[in-house]
């Protein structure tokens, strides 16, 4: 409610404010607002907001409208509301652009507009590799690189026999090939479930017949909650060394709690990273919702200041954005660390290793390891970007 | 596959099954009797995750979430029959289904409004967190209790329904509702009572299923679909053939999981075998139920009728 009141109250100042001055910046916020990844989209929502009411509601200097899209998380949803946000609202730039699936639905529509579209959840392969566009960005991850990251870890801490599991769809194999690309020890058995498949005792009764040193898992939102839950029910927890990617995460931990304890995360941003920008992220978010920041937060509070930066560049040309943010993105001082583009306009930035501890009381996580400093990812070299 | 590994996955699969039956028990039997359906069954399990799972929050007592949820269920269940369903039974099943799909979207979106779209996190009590040993395997003893609970109440439903008063009136109501309601037998508090302990059924399930799955929005849609599988291939209408066939659907559909993918594997090659395995597997209760349609339509354990 608040937060609609929030965009109204915006709204109505942008409207005065445009009639004094001409430039204004619109931004569309496209995200899974409903159904049960909402979570992840409403995250990527409050961490945009909270930039912008940092900057003062203006970004780059500019008053800015935002209008927000719910994808469903369907390509056909996300589609109309993409053409809504260039044709109806003239968006300066979109952000959010929900799931892989969704943003590749889109593509054909964004690249044609040129409008700037910045994906805060996404990086799929093709886009990253042949088919990446000048005007398309990602302030999340490519799609693999949590994975690749898990796999060089499980290497350098010498696992000789690992156990794969993930959802049997595009990226459940895209993370577990992420994972094999830097893991060389021996993969005892690659299984893939169901996807939204609720109860894994079957699967986990298999995992325990193998005897594996330790087992490397994707399983985001609820299949996680439940995977984890399970695993730890059967009485694995503490036994069997558990990896993970986008499994146990910000939206995850207050479901799973003590079950979590032990699991190692990969991924490029948690609450707990230690950095002065990342301090003042997290506590001005506490402070204003009430719950700890995940990663979707970071990257949608990412994208509010890397526009913030790239508005001010292009100064009010919107021909010049695109350029603008690319160059932005070195400048940023990222929550996450050192952050640049990279030519196929993927993130080149650090992977870190979470482990998820008992501190008194208390669940919480903490860094481990860094796998990747500076990582570019393995389809840049396809991009034909200069 | 080693006996042990074996016996695991048929206590699994054993385990679905009563889950699948506490649901599948109080929709055939409102399927059956009343021809009534009722897509929102998922809804009240998932009514009954919450309610457990909060009240289990706050008191940090299982048996009080156990009581709430079969409380707040049969509540709920008995408000939507006087209000809405027992309006609707003698109309078509086009209205059937379009009147129990928007209260899914409205509780749905309900749940949604008041509890958020995060998960809720339901601990397994204490005296049962801890695992059994099988020859060497671990086997969660939370999965033990849903087995033990499953089976008292398939042993309780079978003695209501065929050795008391009221069973014999259900009994009578799905063979010959009009001649039940003309021996002066008040047949709308029959189905209101019905459907209120088919909702409590639901209620129970969900709160069981509360700490091994996670509560949120939209968990009873998935389930539900099953459990229409399970009423279809049982026979509608039969209690008795909803037990046999979530105890079968239970264990096909384990099985299905851990031995497609591996028989796929010794005739394909390992990356077909690996997208197709689980593709098959998510297939296996369908097609059984297909098969089931094809020989018997009638199910594989009917309810007699006269």
């Amino acid at each position: 409610m608040f937060q609609r009141a929030l965009v109204a109250t915006l709204y109505c100042a942008t409207l005065a404010a445009s009639a004094a001055t001409a430039s204004a910046a619109t931004i569309g916020l496209m995200a899974p607002l409903s159904g049960p990844q909402a979570l992840v989209g409403q995250d990527q929502v409050d961490g945009f907001l909270l930039a912008l009411e940092q900057h003062g509601g203006k970004l780059g200097g500019q008053p800015t409208t935002v209008v927000k899209e719910d994808d469903q998380l369907r390509p056909e949803i996300g589609q109309q509301a993409v053409r809504k946000l260039i044709d109806k609202d003239k968006a300066d730039a979109i952000v959010g652009l929900s799931f892989s699936n969704v943003l590749m639905g889109s593509l054909a529509r964004l690249t044609e507009s040129g409008v700037v579209a910045i994906a805060t959840n996404a990086g799929p392969s093709p886009l990253a590799g042949a088919q990446c566009k000048p005007n398309v960005f990602s302030m999340a991850w490519q799609n693999d690189g949590a994975a690749e990251a898990m796999g060089k870890f499980a290497q350098d801490r010498g696992l000789k026999r690992v156990y794969l599991m993930a959802p049997n769809y595009q990226a459940g194999k895209d993370m577990l090939a992420g994972f094999k690309r830097f893991y060389k020890g021996q993969v005892v058995d690659e299984v893939y479930t169901q996807v939204n498949q609720p109860d894994y005792s079957a699967e986990i009764a298999q995992l325990q017949a193998a005897r594996p040193d330790a087992l490397f898992v994707f399983y985001p939102g609820g299949m996680g909650i439940n995977f984890v839950k399970q695993l730890n029910q059967a009485g694995l927890s503490g036994k069997l060394p558990l990896y993970s990617v986008f499994t146990v995460d910000g939206t995850t931990l207050p479901s799973l709690r003590e079950a979590a304890v032990g699991v190692v995360s990969g991924g490029m941003y948690d609450a707990s990273l230690d950095n002065p920008e990342n301090r003042r992220f997290v506590a001005a978010f506490e402070a204003k919702y009430k719950r700890a920041p995940s990663l979707y937060a970071a990257t949608g509070y990412d994208a509010a200041n890397l526009l913030d930066i790239a508005l001010r560049k292009a100064g009010g040309d919107p021909k010049k954005l695109a350029v603008a943010v690319k160059a932005a993105g070195s400048e940023l001082r990222s929550v996450r660390g050192p952050f640049a583009f990279g030519r196929n306009n993927m993130p080149v930035q650090d992977y870190y290793a979470f482990e998820t501890a008992r501190d008194g009381g208390k669940v919480v996580t903490r860094l481990v390891g860094t796998p990747f400093k500076a990582h570019v990812d393995p389809y840049a070299a396809q991009c034909t970007l200069p | 596959m080693s006996l042990t590994l074996l016996v695991a996955q048929l206590l699994n699969g054993l385990q679905y099954g009563v889950l699948l039956f506490l649901l599948a028990a109080g929709l055939t039997l409102v399927f059956g009797v009343m021809s009534f359906v009722n897509l929102a069954h998922g809804s009240l399990y998932m009514i009954g995750a919450y309610a457990g799972a909060l009240a289990y929050g706050a008191s940090g007592s299982f048996a009080v979430g156990i009581l709430a949820a079969m409380a707040a269920a049969l509540a709920i269940g008995l408000v939507l029959e006087v209000t809405i369903v027992s309006r609707l039974y003698r109309r078509d099943h086009l209205d059937h289904v379009l009147a129990t799909f928007g209260l899914v979207m409205f509780f749905n979106e309900l749940v949604r409004i008041l509890w958020g779209p995060q998960p809720i996190f339901v601990q397994v009590p204490d005296v049962l967190s801890g695992t059994v040993d099988l020859f060497g395997f671990t086997y969660s003893s939370y999965r033990f209790a849903i087995i033990a609970v499953g089976l008292v109440v398939a042993v309780g439903s079978r003695l209501l329904i065929h050795k008391t008063r009221i069973g014999m009136l259900i009994r009578a109501g799905a063979q010959n509702p009009q001649l039940v309601s003309a021996l002066g037998v008040n047949i709308g508090l029959l189905n209101a009572l019905l459907f209120g302990v088919g909702a409590m059924l639901a209620g129970v399930a969900g709160a069981m299923a509360g700490p091994v799955l996670s509560v949120q929005s939209g968990m009873g849609e998935p389930v539900l679909i099953t459990t229409l599988v399970v009423i279809v291939i049982g026979g509608i209408g039969s209690v008795s053939g909803a037990f046999y066939a979530a105890l079968i659907v239970g264990v096909v559909d384990t099985l299905g999981r851990v031995f497609l993918p591996l028989i796929l594997r010794q005739l394909t090659e390992r990356s077909i075998a690996d997208a197709a395995g689980p593709a098959l597997a998510s297939m296996s209760v369908y097609v059984l139920m297909a098969a089931v349609l094809a020989l018997r339509p009638q199910g594989l354990f009917p309810a007699r009728r006269g």
